[in-house]
């Protein structure tokens, strides 16, 4: 397992993209926006079970938190239609904030969680909250050929294989 | 050496956008991209609303009460308001996959369903779920190559996946999904009001004055009258119906598009496991539940790239090869049926006669 320390901006200099996954939505509850904590099986070498699932229940969380359907955001709609809506030109809404909160959230984890792990969170606001997209780098410097554009399952435990040998 | 300064337009993400949308205000206003019914619409309203006030409006608040043109303003404020925010907002478009994604999830499905031989049609692609212990299908969009998330469904006439599609209205010129039903809800609810108050005020109007000069007289004095009160007639029968409908399918928590398809009706199908089970709580899930924002992005500044010409858009050219559907009607019957769902191989599939505003999905 890599146990380089790089932060997020030398990970993009140094590192070239070896492969993404990509942690899809979880549907049992109905349409709320929650992803499935399922461990994929890429990451295996990259990072801890543990540290991946705190993360992604985490983020459940505050979207959880964000749709939440009780007195607030009612006192919220009602007040906004009470003034014709008019009032979303200057407040943000309950979910925007949550919104803040989970992309100040993925920043955190990034530097401090998946950039020392060669990977990369992207917001799924970006991926019209579709997806949460982790992207796996291998190391330029490390690793004697660089494994992009194979397959995905393939070219990631072959990267992992290939990075720890050339250790 | 010389430095050439260049100063370019900055691209915003909308003018990428794929799909059949317009948009205006610099990516602040997102429509279809029909929009002559939607300026017939608002002609309408406001030429009514104008001869209303011009007129009758004048003589009542004089006659009978100031507050008649106050109320009446009102109402005309809030269903212009809910109008434009209907017409001018994004209904829930799911932006499409983009290469990466779209290619892992390619392989996904190969990996369950094994390949398909050249040449042939791939079979729909169905992922199974559990939705509070009823099983619910998620079908595969072919052309934004995502699984579409429960209750969304694909507008043939704009091109994208909308969440929790409700229908594509014509009158308003937008889909109606997820992020503007409860304004299109609105909308209607005020325009009902507001019809029925003009209405109203028309007849009271015509028969004050009629007992002071005469039947005739007032309609020549005030020939506006004559085409107000035929507009609200027309109106109310439309409107005051769908307005009834819209207000059936909050209480039960079912959108226009599975109310036609009988997604939940049957008896070999499942109930709607979205209803909360009591009216109270599903109107006010629908209409004063939390808003989520837009995940399109319009108005955010694409990268250049290192060469510094500007990426390729990734996402699929819309074609423009699919002849719009026809606009349609908005009357109402009390027999309407909901038409099953359209075979795969429609394109597009025909406007159902008699629920109005509908424009039923292309099936991928």
């Amino acid at each position: 397992m890599a146990t380089e320390v790089h932060n997020l901006q030398e990970l993009r200099r140094s590192a070239s993209l070896a492969t993404k996954v990509f942690i899809q939505r979880d549907y049992s509850d109905g349409t709320t926006c929650q992803f499935q904590t399922k461990f994929p099986p890429e990451l295996d070498s990259r990072i801890e079970r543990q540290l991946f699932e705190e993360t992604v229940k985490t983020l459940n969380g505050f979207y959880a938190e964000a749709e939440k359907i009780g007195g607030s955001s009612y006192l919220e709609g009602c007040l906004a239609c009470a003034t014709a809506y008019f009032i979303f030109l200057c407040m943000e809404t309950h979910y925007e904030k949550v919104l803040k909160k989970i992309s100040r959230y993925i920043q955190e984890q990034n530097e401090k969680v998946f950039a020392p792990r060669g990977l990369l969170l992207t917001d799924p606001v970006e991926r019209g909250m579709r997806v949460i997209e982790i992207s796996i780098y291998e190391d330029r410097c490390s690793s004697g050929s660089s494994s992009s554009g194979s397959s995905s399952g393939s070219g990631s435990s072959s990267a992992g294989g290939g990075g720890a040998g050339a250790r | 050496m010389s430095v050439m300064v260049v100063r370019k337009k900055v691209t915003r993400k909308w003018e990428k956008l794929p799909g059949r949308n317009t948009f205006c205000c610099d990516g602040r206003v997102m429509m279809a991209r029909q929009k002559g019914i939607f300026y017939l619409t608002l002609f309408l309203i406001l030429g009514t609303c104008t001869l209303f006030f011009a007129f009758e409006c004048r003589y009542l608040a004089v006659q009978l009460s100031p507050a008649i043109p106050v109320f009446a303003a009102m109402l005309f404020l809030f269903s212009m308001a809910t109008l434009l925010r209907t017409s001018f907002s994004d209904p829930g478009v799911i932006p499409r996959a983009l290469p990466d994604e779209a290619a892992f999830i390619e392989m996904e499905i190969e990996a369950t369903n094994g390949a398909v031989p050249q040449g042939q049609r791939p079979p729909p692609r169905i992922k199974n779920f559990q939705i509070n212990n009823q099983i619910v299908k998620l079908k595969y969009c072919y052309t934004c190559k995502i699984f579409r998330p429960p209750r969304a469904s694909h507008c043939s006439i704009c091109d994208n996946c909308v969440e929790r599609f409700d229908h594509h209205c014509p009158w308003v010129g937008n889909c109606v999904g997820k992020r503007n039903y409860r304004y299109f809800y609105l909308f209607i609810l005020s325009l009902s009001l507001l019809t029925i108050y003009v209405f109203a005020f028309n007849i009271v109007y015509v028969a004050l004055k009629s007992l002071k000069i005469g039947f005739l007289e007032t309609l020549k004095e005030t020939p506006g009258t004559v085409l107000e009160v035929l507009i609200c007639f027309f109106t109310l029968w439309s409107v005051v119906g769908l307005t009834g409908f819209h207000t059936f399918l909050v209480a039960l928590n079912q959108t226009t598009n599975e109310d036609i398809k009988g997604s939940w009706t049957g008896k070999n199908r499942v109930q709607n496991p979205y209803s909360h089970g009591n009216i109270v709580k599903n109107c006010c899930e629908v209409l004063c539940g939390p808003l989520p924002p837009s995940v399109l992005d319009r108005r955010g500044i694409l990268p250049l790239e290192e060469n510094g010409s500007r990426p390729p858009s990734t996402q699929e050219t819309s074609s423009s090869l699919l002849p719009q559907s026809p606009a349609s009607t908005e009357h109402m019957n009390s027999n309407e049926m909901p038409e099953d769902s359209t075979t795969p191989e429609e394109m597009p599939p025909p406007e159902p006669p008699e629920p109005p505003q509908e424009a039923t999905e292309a099936e991928k």
